[in-house]
């Protein structure tokens, strides 16, 4: 059981889609769907801390799918960072789960199911060890992410989603190509073998193994959202449904993760082609930074203000992967961590929010009072000191210890000055869309009329059920932050650990390599 | 055969992303199509083209690649076929509920296609109003030009 531990966060999911499927919710109600998913749930996240711990210690699981060797079958690869992702996904899962089931699962038929391949595609894509099944793993996750966004919804959120689909599947496309352009030229997918042979590659095939391993960073890029590629994203996170929206916080994560695992394992060895994409990257994620922090001043709506904030946090950890030193690194998964729960917690807020003030939506230039805004207004309180990077929250942790890690050199200064910048920036973004939807009442004196023509009155808001499960799904993801707080020391010991193992890939190929088949009898 | 290979895999990427660049839902899908299809071949050939040499061990043959075809990209062309297959039928009904709910199948939504659609108006006006300056003046040489700007001006003005 424990020698095929890191298959099962593969397994569970589907197992539990399938059965998800069969208790369709028109005969058995909704009772035996949310018990599938819950339980699935559960086991995910024990196996995700199992599997932290085994990982903890700095060696590289390797788990032979069929028990054929790493060159020619499929390998799976747990380290201290696929860990501490699953584990990250697994908790985020519990929050979108909690949301969902306040009633969204109603609405959307197939929802648990949607949710549970999702979950499993965003698992093999954290545990494989080889590109191919990363880009099967990407579609599986895709796909459901489709139906997640989609199922239940109308109108503009299927123009949104139209867009959605058809640059990531143009995207898919592209991903193929550079599968087909490196397998032709090194002839293996596996990413351990792809490392050496990278490392080995003569001079006159240099330039095309760059231009096939350049195609698929910027694959990765586009899932991640790096500059030119990102437009798609405030568009399709400000009409996903909420506890969608919330989820989707991990998904410019798995590109991000990606990149990481291509850019310092198969680009990692010592060789001519070494880290080539990372000063490109950092003068991109530098642009889409500012872009985003823009992006957070200029936003109508709270849900599109929280997009950008989720594209500010991919520029971010761009910035502090692109450093490629151990340090930066760590202190970058340190507040990947962090972004996702407090992003996470911002699309659930603005749903509360944009739910409550019925026709004034979550509007920033509507004004309008929001009943019972005291519960609300302290959590997106909470919410925005953490995303801005203020003391004593997670993000302010985060920033603290990756500005810290920045070598010295001439590139300190505009590092610095551009995390604080756009930190500013996003403070006052945040700022101003607190007073105005959480503190303003009514027009002020010198209004314009086109100003009074925009006051809601009270007596026009839709009353909003507010659901109890709701506002704990926020709770809960903004608790992680806390936590986080807490528990800083250990975290960032492991996050620290794991920027230095990812810095030594020579492990990661000796262990590949060195796993062999046990030629176990069926 | 690397030639008619290599031309055939350019064309249909060049076609599949003219038409992904257009401004209607089933173009769109269309190059979608048509760039899996270029994809799938460069796949396949990514394993090398050989005539007549199996995938699979066969008995009677020396078990040496030199007599065998990369039997890998065929596996891996059958994943991209399926996953593109899949994908072309979400987005298709996708693109058809986007049509019935926003009552147009431009990729913009309705706004997009009114803007669009005033503005092929604008251009079959002028056509049509230049054909008729032209008719005018080489049907009939004699037609004093005020009557040539009158009509356009009439037409221009509706």
């Amino acid at each position: 059981m424990i020698a095929h531990l890191p298959l099962l966060p593969i397994l569970v999911p589907l197992v539990a889609a399938a059965l998800a499927l069969m208790f369709e919710h028109r005969r058995f109600g909704m009772a035996p769907q949310r018990i599938v998913a819950w339980t699935s749930m559960g086991l995910m996240l024990v196996l995700a801390v199992l599997l932290v711990r085994g990982a903890a210690g700095g060696e590289v699981g390797v788990y032979l799918v069929g028990d054929w060797p790493a060159r020619l079958g499929i390998a799976l690869m747990v380290d201290r960072l696929a860990a501490l992702m699953l584990l990250v996904a697994a908790l985020l899962g519990i929050g979108c789960l909690l949301h969902a089931c306040a009633g969204w699962d109603r609405r959307a038929p197939h929802f648990h199911a949607f949710f549970q391949f999702q979950m499993m595609g965003i698992n093999g894509a954290f545990l494989t060890g080889d590109v191919f099944n990363l880009f099967v793993f990407f579609e599986i996750l895709l796909i459901a992410s489709y139906g997640l966004m989609l199922s239940g919804g109308r109108g503009e959120r299927l123009r949104a989603g139209l867009h959605y689909v058809s640059f990531n599947i143009a995207a898919s496309t592209l991903f193929l190509v550079a599968l087909g352009l490196v397998y032709g030229l090194l002839g293996t997918l596996n990413m351990a073998e792809l490392a050496v042979r990278v490392a080995e590659v003569g001079p006159q095939d240099r330039a095309l193994v760059q231009a096939a391993g350049g195609l698929l960073l910027v694959v990765f890029c586009a899932k991640a959202a790096l500059l030119p590629m990102y437009l798609w994203l405030p568009e399709t996170y400000t009409h996903a449904p909420a506890a969608v929206a919330a989820l989707f916080a991990v998904m410019t994560k798995v590109g991000l993760y990606a990149v990481l695992r291509v850019g310092s394992l198969v680009f990692g060895l010592a060789g001519p082609l070494a880290g080539f994409a990372w000063p490109a990257m950092l003068v991109l994620g530098a642009i889409t930074l500012v872009l985003a922090a823009l992006g957070v001043l200029a936003a109508r709506r709270l849900r599109s203000l929280a997009a950008y904030l989720v594209l500010s946090s991919a520029a971010t950890l761009f910035i502090a992967f692109a450093l490629d030193t151990a340090g930066t690194v760590g202190a970058g998964l340190y507040y990947l961590v962090h972004s996702t729960f407090a992003g996470a917690a911002l699309f659930l807020l603005a749903d509360l929010v944009r739910r409550r003030r019925g026709a004034a939506s979550d509007r920033k230039d509507v004004v309008a009072a929001l009943p019972g805004s005291t519960v609300p207004a302290a959590l997106y309180l909470m919410a925005a000191v953490s995303l801005a990077g203020l003391p004593p929250l997670s993000g302010f942790i985060g920033k603290l210890v990756m500005l810290e890690a920045v070598p010295e050199g001439p590139r300190t200064f505009w590092v610095w000055l551009l995390v604080l910048g756009s930190s500013f920036m996003m403070l006052v973004g945040l700022a101003r869309a607190g007073t105005r939807l959480f503190w303003r009442q009514e027009p002020w004196p010198d209004a314009s009329p086109e100003q009074v023509a925009r006051y809601v009155p009270r007596e026009q808001m839709r009353e909003a059920p507010s659901r109890p499960l709701e506002t704990a799904a926020t709770v809960l993801l903004l608790a992680y932050g806390v936590a986080m707080v807490l528990g800083a020391s250990p975290m960032l010991e492991y996050t620290r650990a794991t920027g230095t193992q990812l810095q030594a890939p020579e492990a990661y190929v000796e262990q590949v390599r060195a796993t062999l088949p046990q030629g176990r009898t069926p | 055969m690397e030639l008619a290979m290599a031309s055939a895999i350019g064309i249909l990427t060049a076609a599949g992303v003219y038409l992904l660049l257009r401004a209607r839902s089933f173009d769109v899908i269309l190059g979608l199509t048509l760039l899996s299809y270029a994809t799938n071949l460069l796949i396949f050939s990514s394993g090398r083209l050989v005539t007549g040499k199996p995938p699979v061990l066969r008995e009677g043959m020396p078990a040496e690649p030199a007599y065998y075809t990369d039997p890998l990209p065929q596996a891996l062309v059958l994943t991209a076929i399926v996953i593109a297959f899949a994908m072309t039928a979400v987005i298709i009904v996708l693109a058809i509920r986007s049509r019935a709910d926003n009552h147009s199948d431009h990729v913009d939504g309705s706004r997009a296609e009114a803007e669009f659609q005033r503005r092929e108006q604008l251009r079959h006006d002028e056509a049509r109003l230049a054909a008729h300056a032209a008719e005018l003046v080489a049907g009939n040489e004699s037609v004093p030009a005020q009557g040539a700007v009158a009509s356009p001006d009439r037409e221009g003005r509706a």
